[in-house]
């Protein structure tokens, strides 16, 4: 045994060398892509102009959403139709990371997000010129300043049959589902309720005043601030964390004290 | 191990033998019982200096209580709740009870380990014996019992027995009747089958009561709704809104599959369904705007919005009612008449 | 009599003894309280860890009564609507009844409040967890079989009043969660035949959902349920201690005596200490963890309600029941409407119940054992019962699981329709894969059994035998080890005979086949001349 070893250590190539070649390249090839990515949003750093910002976000939505989109936004099988959909859209779906979607499924998730803010907006100022649709709304109203308990009955009646009462999401039917609403940004909030993105429905402002959207929006931003009083919330998923809660642990923690109490003393 | 039947003739429930093995085995050459095991020796027997070292454990963990159950006192006071401040009362909470813990398990922690390493750690034998009564304690009772009847003549008087009976029979029968008044004199079917719900009456917005325009009603959106006056109840608002709560949606007509009978019942592509699952009573609420499923999320039942809330999967077994609506002279949106079903779930008189 | 604890010498004892001999004699001389010391203070008590799960019940249920008596000092049940006042931001100003109102001030304005609440809510989980834990562990050792099958039915019995004491108590605070739950249950009362609408409508006291209903349910889970769970509590005990608990197999364990340690001093002291740990625990728990935050779900409306709408975990089984059943099970017959969507799990779940509240029972009539049995089964030596118990625990487990369908299909990014229709499927399939898997299994472990008790264990050495062979040494067990392996009872399937009139009955036949399915399969218990034979090679 001993001496196969040492036979193979001199002059040969160790055999993990070829492992270690291929994670070498594989560092090289994303290392130089992220480079180039992040060379890009540099370049696109600063526009000066709504002119300037319109075109840049026309060159980002062509490299980046045609595909799906098709190259006037006008929908393709793969994606919907942008024309309409307006600046708020955008700023949601491209802001939250849902949109470039990474593969098609029953919808699409939040994942970290591709472009700057700037960038974003270059693309919303572009879409927002293809048809009239929702703006981005006066930052009053989602300055997380309302009134909290009037949004806390407003969004136990429209929100939480599909986000859970304390927001930590729920199922939808054939496999979506009403993702968690903490940690969000105000303006994505306003986002969603404005733009009803995919099942969501859509809460206009005829629906909900700008005013009744900040006012769920400042008890959204409460429950963030204001972390459970009795201490961990286990999820805030209510009975069934609980009741596995005190089988694994509870009850399990028991029976391990009894069968130290029953175990013979050394 | 079989026993002779008892001499006195007691009747044991027709067995003959008291300890019949049924369908055991039993078996004559089974292998014999080595008897207990020798005694097991613990440190804390052998070496005096453990036992001591151990009491001085335990005596720690006794300590550690009593802190505990101080700190708790302390932490009560120390620890105020000022009001609308939830980290305060979530301090007070941790705190108190981390005290009340170490009270708790300093005690226990003590007295267990007392109990297994200081405690005379013998095993002890009990004898026991058979649950059934001695054959003298057995007879003993027969003869009460026996004695019992032949004084007050219970099996030989028929007549004052039965009547006893009978008596004890029907006393509970009133108590029956006591109960009708927990409900008011109502017919409860009868206010099943109507809601707040009527010609003219206005859809107004949950909670708030502001009525809606059709206009307002954009595709894909969808409203809570309650009947116009139901804000202003002073009795009975829960249990009107359990009835009459609405949800109110928007469909491109021509994905409404309507049926013709009740093509009067929608408003350009707005229809409006009871709230009310037909399964057991939860709120349908949970609205998919590109699939038109409305999802209850207690027991999953999914109706089709544009096919008339059909029931297409869980447990629900008919779709949604339907509120007839249009509009009234300023563009709101108004009930035609009440729901011409009862509306939540199945009842034996439902279709009466 | 003339023995007084005083007759011991002065000198000899100290000033707190003389204070304790003057105490016992002076309530000795006014209840002879000795006789009942002679009885059982030194009674025995076996030491297993299993049989301390039906302690955690009892103690949690000692630390629901202390926490449950705090909140009663607060708690008000009336459902009149009052405007908040306390100090939750997010609830200022809304109109919800007095219930939720004291309910949230014991959360947020009363120093300890939540404390309480919180333990109280643990502990009652725990409660019935530990509950079904002890029957299932009185089932798999047999230990229902007479002298004790009247008071299994009495432990069945307090089990069913835990689970009504629980629901009765989350549904006070009148929040959402609690309240839909209440509207789940009325419509269910409404689904029954012909008195279902005015059972529903006398219960909740008006249409639902009424202004009367959480007065009633706190009548019923402060005073009556209580009262009875308590007096069912005694007689459980007493018949604990008239029978004396059961033992496992062992080393001068027979089935005529017990053999453990004595209550005063050992068993006190664990099982006081115990009392201790098991308060303790739940303390960490409620100091920790946040358990139903009523203040999250407001208070209850008809219209809005929550994603993840569940019962408490005890309750799941029935939820899960209920979404279960496929689409349409409702039919109109005469103009009365059927609702077999509500009727037909209502009816499984009671015939469930039914078979484990009557199964000592259905055993003693396939086995026809008269005998008294105080040494508890291993599992694996009743392999029929096991597997019975496995298809009650894979089936119980189905419906629980089908109540969290929803939950499973967001955290495993399954579709909610994929994770019922599997729930359905499995609700069949599963039982009859359990009792297959467990029986088989049980059988193996008793052959494995058998041939440790024979032939000793693998010791991992192994030796190379001078022909060239290599053998595994074989590590005999000592006496005492192996006598745990040997003692189980063997029954063989009954043999139909005509009864007196010469007729073989449908009842012979039936128990007969019963028998049969108990016993065929079965492993022989080990003969003395075996273990004879097996030692000398």
């Amino acid at each position: 045994m001993a001496s196969s070893r040492s036979r193979r250590h001199s002059g040969r190539r160790h055999p993990l060398m070829g492992a270690l070649l291929l994670v070498i390249g594989l560092f090289v090839t994303g290392g130089a892509y992220a480079a180039a990515s992040t060379g890009i949003a540099h370049a696109q750093d600063a526009p000066v102009s709504q002119e300037a910002l319109v075109e840049e976000g026309e060159k980002l939505f062509l490299s980046n959403c045609a595909s799906c989109h098709g190259l006037n936004a006008e929908g393709t099988v793969a994606g919907p139709t942008l024309i309409g959909v307006g600046a708020l859209s955008v700023d949601f779906q491209v802001g939250t990371g849902r949109m470039p979607m990474a593969a098609s499924g029953p919808q699409a998730e939040v994942k970290p997000v591709q472009f700057t803010q700037p960038q974003i907006d270059a693309m919303a100022a572009w879409v927002a010129t293809l048809a009239p649709g929702p703006g981005m709304p006066d930052p009053q109203y989602y300055a997380a300043d309302g009134d909290v308990a009037n949004g806390a009955e407003l969004f136990r009646i429209n929100c939480a049959m599909c986000h859970n009462v304390a927001g930590a999401g729920g199922a939808l039917t054939e496999g979506k589902y009403a993702p968690h609403l903490r940690d969000l940004q105000p303006i994505h909030i306003y986002g969603a309720m404005v733009t009803g993105p995919q099942n969501m429905p859509v809460f206009s402002d005829m629906n909900l005043t700008p005013e009744e959207k900040n006012d769920v929006i400042s008890y959204l931003k409460y429950l963030d601030e204001n972390p459970s009083v009795g201490g961990f919330s286990l999820g805030s998923l209510g009975p069934v964390s609980e009741g596995l809660f005190i089988w694994l642990i509870g009850l399990g923690g028991l029976i391990a004290v009894a069968v130290w109490l029953t175990a013979r003393s050394n | 191990m079989a026993k002779k039947p008892p001499a006195s003739g007691i009747e044991t429930s027709g067995h003959d033998e008291v300890m019949d093995p049924g369908t055991a085995v039993e078996h004559s050459s089974a292998p014999q019982n080595p008897g207990l095991a020798p005694e097991h020796q613990r440190v804390t027997d052998l070496d005096e200096k453990e036992a001591k070292g151990m009491e001085r454990r335990i005596a720690g963990f006794f300590l550690l209580s009593i802190v505990g159950s101080v700190f708790a006192a302390v932490a009560y006071v120390v620890f105020p709740i000022i009001p609308g401040d939830m980290s305060s009362v979530r301090i007070n909470n941790l705190m108190v009870g981390l005290g009340l813990s170490a009270a708790l398990l300093g005690v226990g922690i003590g007295a267990v380990q007392w109990a297994k390493a200081l405690m005379h750690g013998h095993e002890l034998v009990e004898e026991r014996h058979p649950t059934r009564g001695t054959e003298e304690a057995r007879a003993a009772a027969v003869e009460t019992f026996q004695q019992a009847n032949k004084e007050s003549g219970f099996t030989r008087r028929s007549l004052v027995r039965n009547t006893l009976f009978g008596a004890l029979l029907a006393a509970p029968i009133p108590a029956v009747a006591l109960f009708r008044d927990l409900a008011p004199a109502d017919d409860p079917i009868a206010r099943m089958k109507q809601t707040m719900w009527a010609e003219g009456v206005r859809l107004t917005r949950d909670p708030s009561g502001v009525p809606i325009k059709a206009s307002e009603v954009t595709i894909g959106s969808a409203f809570h709704v309650v009947p116009d006056g139901w804000k202003d109840l002073e009795h009975h608002k829960l249990e009107e809104k359990a009835k009459a709560a609405v949800l109110l949606m928007r469909l491109p007509v021509d994905e409404l599959n309507e049926d013709p009978a009740k093509s009067s019942w929608s408003y350009q592509g707005i229809v409006a369904y009871s709230k009310i699952c037909t399964h057991v009573g939860c709120p349908v609420a949970l609205y998919e705007q590109q699939t038109h499923h409305l999802l209850c999320p207690c027991h999953q039942s999914e109706f089709d919005v544009a096919n008339h809330c059909e029931v297409i999967f869980g447990p629900a077994a008919r779709p949604l009612p339907q509120l007839p609506i249009t509009i009234d002279a300023e563009g709101y949106l108004v009930a035609r008449s009440d729901f011409t079903e009862p509306v939540g779930p199945s009842f034996w008189e439902r279709e009466l | 009599m003339s023995t007084t604890l005083e007759s011991t010498p002065k000198a000899d004892v100290g000033r707190g003894m003389r204070f304790t001999n003057w105490a016992a004699n002076y309530v000795d001389e006014r209840t002879s309280a000795s006789t009942a010391v002679k009885a059982l203070g030194r009674k025995i008590f076996p030491d297993h860890w299993s049989f301390m799960l039906g302690e955690v019940a009892l103690y949690s249920f000692i630390v629901i009564l202390i926490s449950g008596t705090f909140l009663t000092f607060y708690f008000d049940p009336s459902m009149s609507h009052v405007e908040y006042e306390g100090s939750y931001l997010p609830l200022k100003g809304i109109e919800m009844s007095v219930a939720y109102h004291t309910a949230l001030d014991l959360s947020f304005d009363i120093r300890g409040g939540l404390l309480m609440r919180q333990v109280h809510h643990w502990a009652a989980l725990l409660f019935v967890a530990s509950i079904v834990l002890h029957m299932l562990r009185v089932f798999f050792t047999g230990a229902f079989r007479k002298p004790r099958e009247l008071n299994w039915i009495v432990g069945f019995l307090l089990f069913v009043l835990a689970m009504a004491e629980g629901f009765t108590g989350y549904s006070l605070p009148d929040d959402l969660l609690s309240g839909n739950g209440l509207r789940i249950i009325d419509g269910m009362i409404k689904a029954f035949p012909v008195v279902g609408v005015w059972i529903s409508y006398l219960f909740f006291g008006d249409e639902f959902p009424g202004m009367e209903v959480i007065p009633r349910l706190y009548v019923l889970h402060i005073m009556l349920l209580p009262a009875i769970l308590i007096a069912s509590l005694a007689i459980h005990m007493v018949l604990l201690v008239v029978n004396k608990h059961t033992q496992f197999a062992g080393p001068g364990r027979t089935n005529d005596n017990v053999v453990g340690s004595p209550v005063m001093p050992v068993f006190a002291a664990k099982a006081g200490g115990f009392f201790f740990l098991v308060f303790g625990v739940i303390m960490l728990i409620a100091s920790l963890f946040t358990i139903n935050p009523i203040w999250n779900y407001g208070p209850y409306d008809p219209s809005p309600v929550s994603a993840g709408t569940q019962p408490d975990w005890y309750i799941g089984f029935a939820d899960g029941a209920l979404r279960l059943v496929p689409p349409g099970w409702e039919f109109v017959l005469f103009g009365y409407t059927w609702s077999m969507n509500i009727l037909v799990p209502t009816v499984v779940l009671i015939v469930f119940i039914a078979a484990i509240a009557l199964y000592p029972f259905f055993e003693a009539w396939v086995t026809g054992d008269k005998r008294e049995h105080h040494i508890a089964d291993r599992p694996r030596n009743a392999p029929t019962r096991t597997a019975i118990g496995a298809v009650g625990v894979v089936f119980y487990a189905v419906l629980w699981a089908a109540a969290s369908s929803d939950l499973i299909a967001t955290h495993f990014k399954l579709t909610i329709e994929g994770v019922i229709n599997t729930l359905q499927v499995l609700l069949i399939v599963g039982p009859i894969l359990a009792f297959i898997i467990t029986k088989r299994t049980c059988l193996a472990l008793q052959r494995k059994d058998r041939e440790i008790a024979l032939h000793g264990y693998e010791s991992g050495r192994i030796v190379r035998l001078p022909g060239g062979e290599y053998v595994e040494v074989h590590e005999q067990l000592d006496e005492y080890e192996r006598w745990r392996l040997l003692d189980y009872n063997e029954y063989q399937p009954l043999t139909v005979r005509p009864n007196d009139e010469g007729r073989i009955t449908v009842g012979t036949r039936l128990r007969a086949g019963m028998s049969r399915w108990f016993f065929e399969d079965r492993v022989l218990p080990i003969e003395a001349k075996e273990l004879e034979d097996a030692s000398k090679h």
